[in-house]
């Protein structure tokens, strides 16, 4: 397959998003569309999520991970996506041309009329949340070991310490538990559980798991390797409360806190980035900033459900063709969605006054604290409200969608803003 | 095995490496030993990388003589050796009033020590220059000499040029005694087996009081770790280039804030004395200073953008200055004594001792001269040392090229700091070769970045493995016992018991 | 003499934390549901508790020694220990189909192990 020098779409990154995105644009109308993916294969990170979960909502079915991106492997496949592997894009620039380099190929420049970004995301690091103690071997994030335990055939540790409650350090327990080792306790520094309860139950319940809410890890010892955790309860402050430390013996220290949006080469693209995401500003059809240039997926903020990026792939992967093609930038009045009561952010940040003409806007948001209670998700244009959605409950741990449906586009199409609050039903 | 040896350099830090450089211009068979899996593992790994103009040290003394000649040194020195240095100059900070006197006291004995250029600016014009400072900065002394480089870079650096020129270096070979005869040192015993020697140096850093105690000398001479803690800030958040530095009180240099060769900002350190030469622990109480430090110079610091953490043990020691007149109790050790034959003795190399290192140097081979050791320059001594190309800092077309000639350049490992797989190689199979993941580290920063090392951990694992041919399991963060790796996840993979 | 439980239903993200009073296997009463399908739940989970298991195989010849299995159904929550130790033993050769059975009727429980993705011979 030789690679050309202009595509109508390049996608980078060959996950559930960047694949979603790949085949849209093909069905939309792009008549050449290439993913570069840096990995040897595509499929991205679901290649080690081998723990099923994926497709409840869009196949209705419990699928492992890299099942679920085999069929959009072979979907993009065979509706003719150029696929190019183990390559790293150097730099991109605003006018979209796109750098990269690999072993077979060497330096390339290849020019793309709409580009989508899918870059997933990346871990937080014991830095990024300051762990004091020395630094030995055997302090890894959760992903790392998750590669070495699934695609690599290593097991990190015999004794695990896990910080955080994330689905991932969740699922590595029960991982690690399968494979011989001991995982002696979770540590979750908030107060209520940061991942699904179905993890919780059937990762740590179902394996007398130990998990401590308020705890965290006070400091790591170890010179060489990690020989334990001093564990730590804290406060609502997150301060340490003196008297409450626990030595854990253990060898391995897994970090599940959190993930952040990789958003570096979006910023060499001149995108310009959310503080509170840590992703893209991006409009109701997935664009940033730049002209003709998309993004999709953990890359925008971090997504609860595998579906949902697909979703997301999907109408960045249509809008980037439809761009490519018609090669206009519709300057269209956009409309700030802010967020009101309790709602951390939403996604898009902004919608283009047209949109809800012709068809539903979805509207995706993380609250900032849980209410285990029946609550309405609104979304007011100062005082009125034009949707709002029920919920028995508003979990951080779960994403929340609220849809503005086309029959509200006249009160839409006349606001200065809109917000998105969540309130006791 | 006995081997004879002209000299023996007893640490592979940046003195006994600066050392093992300088000596290789004279035809003497050198030898250097490292206790460690790699060079540089000691003081030099965990500090701020600065390069001090040499107002700080008490004039007089030896602190002061080799910082400001050290300094001067610099520029040739890191286009000779290839490594990253820059002249960024600093700033000492008056936040309010109060400080003035003992910053004007500064600026005097600065220019007492013959730093150049020195000059008294105002809070104004601070300011103007450097709009994030505080404020209430009322004036600032502007030292145009200090500058900033990468340690590992120069300490490595120096090192190859050594072996290029003959020297030979043993590493996981541990000092453990003199060979003496009377009065004579003739040899060293290591964990390695017997060496003779005519000179034996003592750069052992940490340990520099107990390698000298073995000789007989200075037994009241004792090394203390000063820890010091450090957070590097992201540079894609906050850029600064210049040093900025408290006024000093008695307490020390205070927390700097620092842009650094990489483009980051680095802020620290703290110091406190412990007692465990290898505790290198950071402390939530040592982080609080830094920040709290920090913020006095630039107030708008947050610890949002942190992506690294870390220690660095300095070798504070107790030698009082030689000079008389000269009050002062904690002096470097540059001697070669003459209670005892055929020893160099350097001891309490801390701070500025990065920047005096290739200073010391010179001084010792000036005193070796003075003890009678004729020294004669080799013919073909090359002061160059050829530096491996890095490709996040080529252009596209010579990345092109470079890829053309080993397509192992073209796979990046490391995405946040763009290091190639053949970078890797070639640290691995260079004079000194890299055998652990800390050693690739140092030498190219791989997985220093954002993610720090999530992406390329796994990757490395596997380069190191094959190009030593070795097990993963067998792969090491910083040598034996901090293998990274427990097992196989399934019994009887790749061949063995699981 | 009654015994009372406490159960997380996961039949749905929600959660519902049950209260089960029950005498031995017998449910008498359950408390807290958020709908119906938290009685049929705390059932199933009393008497026959079972979960979708997915896990690694050996396998020759292919670009990973690994290769992701799972069971096509939930698998009975007793046994996973067994099953465990038994796909330990498995070493299977490239190349392999997505969905295909690894182990047909694993254990006797008429529940088949399927590949998880395809792995061909590395090249």
């Amino acid at each position: 397959m030789a690679i050309k020098d202009i595509y109508d779409v390049v996608v980078i990154g060959a996950g559930p998003g960047g694949l979603a995105a790949a085949i849209a644009a093909k069905q939309n109308g792009a008549r050449d569309v290439l993913i570069i993916e840096r990995d040897l294969e595509p499929g991205g990170i679901l290649l080690q999520c081998i723990h099923n979960g994926f497709g409840l909502e869009i196949f209705k079915q419990d699928l492992p991970g890299p099942s679920y991106a085999q069929k959009f492997i072979n979907d993009a496949l065979s509706c003719g996506v150029d696929l190019l592997l183990d390559t790293m894009v150097l730099d991109i620039t605003p006018d979209r041309r796109i750098f990269t380099a690999s072993r077979k190929g060497g330096i390339r420049e290849i020019r793309a009329k709409a580009l989508v970004l899918a870059m997933g995301c990346r871990e937080r690091t014991r830095a990024q949340v300051r762990l004091p103690g020395t630094r030995p071997a055997g302090v890894y994030t959760a992903g790392t070991a998750q590669r070495w335990v699934n695609v690599e055939g290593y097991m990190p540790g015999k004794k695990f310490v896990i910080l955080g409650s994330g689905d991932i350090g969740m699922i590595m327990a029960r991982r690690l538990t399968f494979e011989g080792a001991k995982v002696e306790r979770v540590l979750e520094v908030m107060p209520f559980l940061t991942g699904l309860t179905r993890n919780y139950v059937q990762c740590l319940l179902d394996y007398d798991i130990e998990l401590q809410l308020q705890h965290t890890v006070k400091r790591i010892i170890g010179n060489k390797r990690v020989e334990a955790i001093e564990a730590v309860a804290v406060d609502e402050k997150w301060e340490p409360i003196p008297g409450s430390e626990e030595i854990i013996p253990c060898d391995t220290l897994l970090l599940s806190v959190g993930l952040i949006p990789e958003n570096e080469l979006s910023r060499k693209a001149g995108v310009a980035l959310d503080g509170l995401t840590a992703g893209p500003f991006v409009d109701d059809r997935f664009e940033t900033n730049v002209p003709g240039v998309f993004a999709a997926g953990n890359v925008v903020h971090v997504y609860d459900l595998v579906d949902w990026v697909t979703q997301a792939g999907l109408a960045s992967g249509k809008a980037a063709a439809l761009y490519a093609v018609e090669q206009e930038h519709k300057t269209q009045r956009k409309i700030p969605i802010r967020s009101g009561e309790n709602v951390h952010h939403v996604v898009p940040q902004h919608i283009c006054a047209d949109s809800l003409k012709y068809a539903d806007i979805k509207l995706q948001l993380r609250v900032k604290q849980p209410v285990e209670d029946p609550v309405w998700v609104e979304v007011r244009k100062g005082a009125n409200l034009v949707a709002r959605r029920a919920e028995r409950y508003a979990r951080p741990g779960e994403m929340i969608t609220v849809t503005l449906p086309v029959k509200a586009y006249d009160e839409v199409e006349a606001a200065e803003e809109l917000t998105v609050a969540i309130m006791k039903r | 095995m006995t081997q004879f040896f002209d000299v023996i350099i007893i640490g592979g830090g940046i003195v006994g490496s600066m050392m093992a450089r300088y000596l290789s211009r004279y035809t003497l068979s050198i030898l250097l030993i490292e206790k460690e899996t790699d060079i540089c593992m000691g003081a030099t790994s965990g500090n701020s990388a600065f390069v001090h103009a040499g107002y700080d040290p008490v004039p007089g003394s030896l602190k002061a003589y080799t910082n400001v000649e050290g300094n001067a040194l610099y520029e040739q020195l890191s286009e000779d050796l290839g490594f990253d240095f820059q002249r960024n100059g600093d700033y000492v900070v008056a936040i309010g009033q109060e400080d003035v006197p003992a910053l004007e006291r500064l600026m005097a004995q600065g220019k007492q020590n013959g730093v150049p250029g020195l000059e008294m600016i105002s809070g104004t014009e601070l300011l103007k220059r450097e709009p994030l400072v505080n404020p209430e900065a009322v004036c600032a002394m502007w030292a145009p000499s200090g500058g900033t480089c990468d340690p590992f870079g120069a300490n490595i650096a120096a090192c190859e040029n050594a072996i290029q020129n003959g020297v030979q270096v043993m590493l996981e070979t541990e000092f453990l005694d003199f060979i003496c005869e009377g009065s004579r040192i003739i040899g060293i015993r290591t964990n390695r087996g017997d060496f003779t020697c005519r000179w034996a140096v003592n750069a052992a850093g940490l340990y520099a009081d107990e390698v000298m105690h073995k000789a007989g000398m200075r037994p009241e001479f004792k090394i203390q770790p000063r820890r010091g803690e450090y957070y590097v800030l992201d540079e894609a958040e906050i850029q600064l280039n210049p040093c900025f530095f408290p006024t000093p009180s008695a307490a020390g240099k205070g927390i700097l804030v620092a842009g650094t060769v990489h483009g980051n900002v680095i802020i620290g350190p703290n110091a406190e004395v412990i007692n465990d030469k290898e505790d290198r622990a950071v402390t939530s109480t040592g982080l609080q200073e830094v920040i709290c430090g920090a913020k006095k110079i630039i107030p708008s610091l947050t610890l949002r953008p942190v992506i690294s953490l870390f220690a660095g043990l300095r070798a504070y020691g107790n030698a009082p200055c030689e000079t008389p007149g000269v009050d002062y109790g904690h002096d470097f050790i540059i001697e070669i004594p003459s209670k005892i034959q055929g020893l160099v003795n350097l001891g309490g190399i801390e701070s500025p001792g990065l920047t005096a290192a290739p200073a010391i140097a010179l001084r010792v081979i000036e005193k070796l001269k003075d003890a009678g050791e004729k020294l004669e320059e080799k013919k073909d001594w090359n002061p160059v040392r050829q530096r491996r190309p890095r490709f996040r800092h080529l252009s596209l077309d010579e990345r092109a090229e470079l890829i053309r000639k080993d397509e192992r350049y073209g796979r990046v490992v490391c995405r946040c700091e763009t290091v190639t797989e053949g970078e890797i190689v070639a640290e691995i199979h260079a004079p000194l070769p890299a055998r652990t993941y800390d050693a690739i580290k140092r030498r190219t920063w791989l997985g220093t970045g954002r993610c720090l090392g999530g992406f390329d951990l796994p990757r490395v694992v596997d380069i190191l493995a094959r190009e030593l041919g070795e097990s993963p399991l067998e792969v090491s963060k910083k040598g034996p016992g901090s293998e990274f790796l427990a097992g196989t996840t399934k019994p009887g993979m790749f061949g063995g018991e699981g | 003499m009654p015994e009372t439980d406490k159960v997380i239903c996961i039949t749905c993200p929600k959660g519902c934390r049950l209260d089960v009073t029950r005498e031995g296997d017998t449910i008498l009463k359950v408390d807290n549901c958020g709908c119906k399908r938290g009685e049929e739940y705390v059932k199933a989970e009393l008497i026959d508790p079972r979960r979708m298991v997915a896990t690694t195989v050996k396998i020759k010849g292919g670009v990973h020694p690994l290769l992701p299995v799972y069971t096509a159904k939930p698998f009975p929550k007793p046994r996973i220990r067994e099953l465990l130790g038994a796909l330990q033993q498995v070493e299977l050769q490239t190349p392999v189909g997505m969905g295909d059975v690894v182990i047909k009727d694993a254990l006797g429980t008429g529940i088949d192990i399927l590949a998880s993705r395809e792995m061909q011979p590395a090249s």
